[in-house]
């Protein structure tokens, strides 16, 4: 039965802290970055008022927070972190990590453009320097998706049948620092779907086990095959978790999000807060009279297969939003996915990449409207570019 | 007892690749890796355990006359017991065939 | 302080924590000193190893050398990952009731501690994580090939600092380690060795006892690196603290101790003329050696006896965000 709980106006960032508290997190590193640091204050005010029972380590690099993550999760404990550009860029070699040791650590990155030159403000070019990571990869799009799937993230990373970390990326500046309407889910109601975190063979001196061997070329391949398909089996997990939150919570979510794509020819791809404002451009488009939809991935690792190209499979034109360059590559790493995601299929639409948003810089409800337009074009005229870019002054 | 490393499918991977049976590397025959392996004069030796205690594998222990003897399945022949041994019970030959 | 009877050995727990068929090589130092500190940890130890010999040669896949829980993560993060464990522990036994009980130990090479290792140690002991910190000290990178690290001695050859013409080998003096861990204000730091057992599992004892970080710097003799004969690991380990070039001393809450104070010096000679690694040295380096060492030597001795200030009330423990009384 859906719980009505009041919405109140509050900041995204402070609610994914309260989320976390709410999942009662036992251990929480953190080291500041702009633009997670409000989470993370907040989860020091929660633990220092005594309204979450965890212990906060304030650790001294983000190499540092997610190994500690590490030695956390290992043990047993429900570990959470939250980063950002930089931070995720200089904790890479322990993603790698936390996936294959099988940790269930959940992690909230506030998307953040990489430097050089130094940029505080959004865009998705450090989630896709981590694709290959291994890990569960959920986009949120706004204020009241981050607070659920804060709850759905652990959920799902402790599942026996999953045991994989989750990395909930919520866009820089866009949603951290944003006042939205959000109905924080009920503690009793979070407690009862939420069970206890019991990792299977943690760190324990009743039970020894050893973490980490080294696998020569012999056995090398098996681990991470066996790794790959648990990564792709634990999609099954994940809409699962999401079908009994839907029922608890009365909020649903799937791995690929659409909205007014029936009957619509022209279909625009994104992913993020920027989805939103998409939604204005396509409601003000439909209502000219134009069949234009919009399809947003929520879930980006697992990659949805099978979902995906069925949502874009009646479609001619699918026009590719990507947050990041991919230098001196084919276009959005994203587009590139989703291009080979289409590539066998008998029907697919014409695929047009167009990288804009870098850097923290806006796209407006006219924006979206120009970047229809322009993809629109050039499915029928065809480019000499690989890919558009949006919004670069000449 | 563990599966020789060549013969694991990935289905035997445990979660993480994590090893449960602990003190599984007993079954690495390190002997076969001497060059000189210790002799004994047990005549000479008092019983006090400093080349049991000075040994880097541990794999010396006590035998049935209680006199401490490496154990030839691990031992590496590094010679540690045969120099420290006060009473010089322990002389390194060369490994036969 | 080592004159035991020689009976003694024989009241060693015989149960190795660290067992036998690892594969580390013919005579290691490091391996006889991570079996012999092994036999201080309690049954409720939980050991955190970083990348570097002691790791590759005990966990081989499918295998494991080791009796009690180990996480071997990455080479860099050893302390990080033990303030996990141990915060873990912190916070399930507080919120969940049971046995939070455990020692959580943490084990890394010298490069992993003095080099890549420095910020993650250096973060977790302002913290006071409650754990031991045990650097095993070859005095270089020597699992990917005993290249130099900050621990490499002064005149060292090693493969990234090799003697030849133009070159002395390590051109710098060993990182002094312990007085870096010394200054992180933890209640207890240690110099120890596997040639005096019985001197260094006390100090595992202790640093294990000890409420709040502790670390141990353990000398370590590696045969194949200083390129020495295979059963030398406790001769080299005898000859390096009698000449003072490895001084065993503690230090408790701020409180420095010399454990053995040598009355005559054996000439550093001794200890570097049975080392390949030191075969190139003048006898004009030997002698500035030499007198560097004394000098050393002497800095931590006059800590020890000249350090009048009452012991240092040992530090409310940092973690506990305890408000202090009016």
């Amino acid at each position: 039965m859906a719980a009505k709980t009041a919405v109140e106006g509050i900041e995204v960032s402070i609610g994914i802290s309260e989320a976390v508290g709410l999942a009662d997190a036992d251990v929480i590193a953190a080291y500041p970055i702009t633009p997670q640091t409000h989470i993370v204050e907040h989860l020091a005010e929660m633990v220092a008022e005594g309204e979450l029972d965890a212990e906060f380590i304030p650790v001294e690099s983000e190499h540092s927070a997610m190994s500690a993550c590490l030695g956390s999760s290992a043990a047993g404990a429900r570990t959470f972190t939250a980063t950002a550009g930089q931070g995720l860029e200089l904790m890479h070699e322990v993603l790698y990590v936390a996936s294959s040791m099988q940790l269930p650590i959940v992690m909230a990155v506030a998307n953040r453009a990489l430097s050089s030159p130094l940029s505080v403000w959004g865009d998705h070019s450090d989630m896709m320097s981590v694709r290959d990571t291994g890990w569960i990869q959920i986009v949120v799009e706004n204020g009241q998706e981050a607070v659920d799937n804060i709850i759905c993230s652990f959920r799902i990373a402790e599942d026996k049948r999953v045991l994989l970390p989750v990395m909930m990326h919520v866009d820089g500046f866009y949603l951290t620092h944003v006042i939205e309407p959000i109905a924080l889910p009920d503690r009793e109601l979070v407690k009862k779907f939420l069970p206890p975190n019991r990792f299977p063979l943690p760190l324990n001196p009743d039970h020894p086990v050893t973490m980490g061997d080294f696998a020569p070329p012999v056995v090398y391949t098996e681990a991470k095959w066996a790794q790959e398909v648990n990564l792709r089996n634990s999609q099954k997990i994940i809409e699962e978790v999401w079908g009994e939150f839907h029922k608890v919570f009365g909020r649903k979510y799937s791995p690929v999000e659409k909205y007014r794509t029936d009957n619509a020819r022209v279909l625009l791809f994104t992913m993020g807060s920027f989805s939103e404002t998409a939604m204005e451009a396509v409601d003000k488009m439909q209502g000219e009279g134009r069949d234009i939809g919009l399809v947003r991935l929520r879930l980006w690792r697992p990659f949805p297969f099978a979902e995906f190209r069925e949502a874009v499979k009646d479609a001619d034109v699918l026009i590719v939003l990507d947050r990041a360059i991919s230098f001196g590559g084919p276009g959005g790493a994203v587009c590139s996915e989703i291009k080979a995601a289409l590539y066998d299929e008998p029907r697919k639409p014409k695929i047009v990449s167009i990288i804009g948003g870098l850097g923290g810089r806006d796209i407006t409800v006219a924006g979206f409207e120009e970047i229809i337009e322009r993809g629109i074009q050039v499915a029928a005229t065809g480019s000499k570019n690989e890919y558009e870019i949006y919004g670069v002054r000449e | 007892m563990a599966k020789p490393e060549n013969e694991l499918t990935w289905e035997d991977i445990d979660i993480g690749a994590i090893v449960t049976e602990p003190g599984s590397a007993r079954a690495y025959r390190t002997g076969f890796w001497r060059s000189q392996r210790p002799t004994y004069d047990f005549r000479k030796c008092i019983k006090c355990g400093i080349c049991a205690m000075y040994c880097p594998e541990g794999c010396i222990g006590q035998n049935k006359e209680a006199f401490f003897e490496a154990d030839l399945y691990w031992c590496k022949g590094c010679g540690v017991c045969a120099r420290e041994c006060p009473t010089r019970v322990i002389s390194m030959v060369e490994e036969e065939e | 302080m080592e004159n035991y009877s020689v009976y003694v050995p024989r009241l060693l727990t015989k149960k190795n924590n660290f067992a036998p068929g690892h594969r580390a090589c013919i005579g290691c130092g490091e391996a006889l000193a991570v079996r012999m500190a092994a036999k201080a940890f309690p049954s409720n130890t939980i050991v955190v190893n970083a990348t570097g010999c002691m790791e590759i040669v005990a966990s081989q896949l499918p295998y494991s050398s080791w009796c009690l829980p180990w996480i071997h993560t990455l080479f860099e993060n050893t302390a990080a990952v033990a303030s996990g464990v141990e915060s873990a522990y912190k916070a399930m036994s507080r919120k969940r009731g049971g046995d939070g009980n455990v020692k959580v130990v943490s084990i890394a090479g010298d490069g992993g501690t003095t080099d890549i290792g420095l910020q993650a140690l250096s973060g977790a002991l302002e913290r006071g994580h409650d754990f031991l910190y045990l650097c095993f000290d070859n005095e270089a990178y020597m699992n990917t090939g005993i290249q130099r690290s900050s621990a490499t001695p002064y005149g060292a050859s090693t493969t990234t600092s090799p003697a030849g013409k133009k070159s002395i080998g390590q051109v710098t003096w060993k990182k002094n380690m312990p007085e870096i861990a010394a200054a992180h204000d933890i209640p207890y730091v240690a110099t120890a060795n596997p040639s005096y057992p019985f001197d260094f599992i006390e100090k595992v004892k202790k640093g294990l006892k000890v409420k709040g970080p502790a670390y141990i710097h353990v000398y370590s003799v590696c045969p194949t690196g200083w390129r020495c004969a295979t059963d030398l690991a406790v001769r080299l380990g005898k000859l390096a603290v009698e000449t003072g070039i490895f001084p065993l001393y503690e230090v408790e809450n701020g409180k420095y101790k010399m454990n053995l104070e040598i009355e005559k010096f054996r000439p550093v000679n001794d200890y570097l003329k049975l080392q390949g690694r030191f075969r190139h040295l003048s006898e004009d380096d030997i002698k500035w050696i030499q007198n560097r060492v004394k000098e050393e030597y002497a800095k931590v001795l006059e800590k020890a006896k000249n350090d009048r200030s009452p012991k240092r009330l040992a530090a409310k423990s940092k973690r506990s965000a305890e408000k202090i009384p009016a």
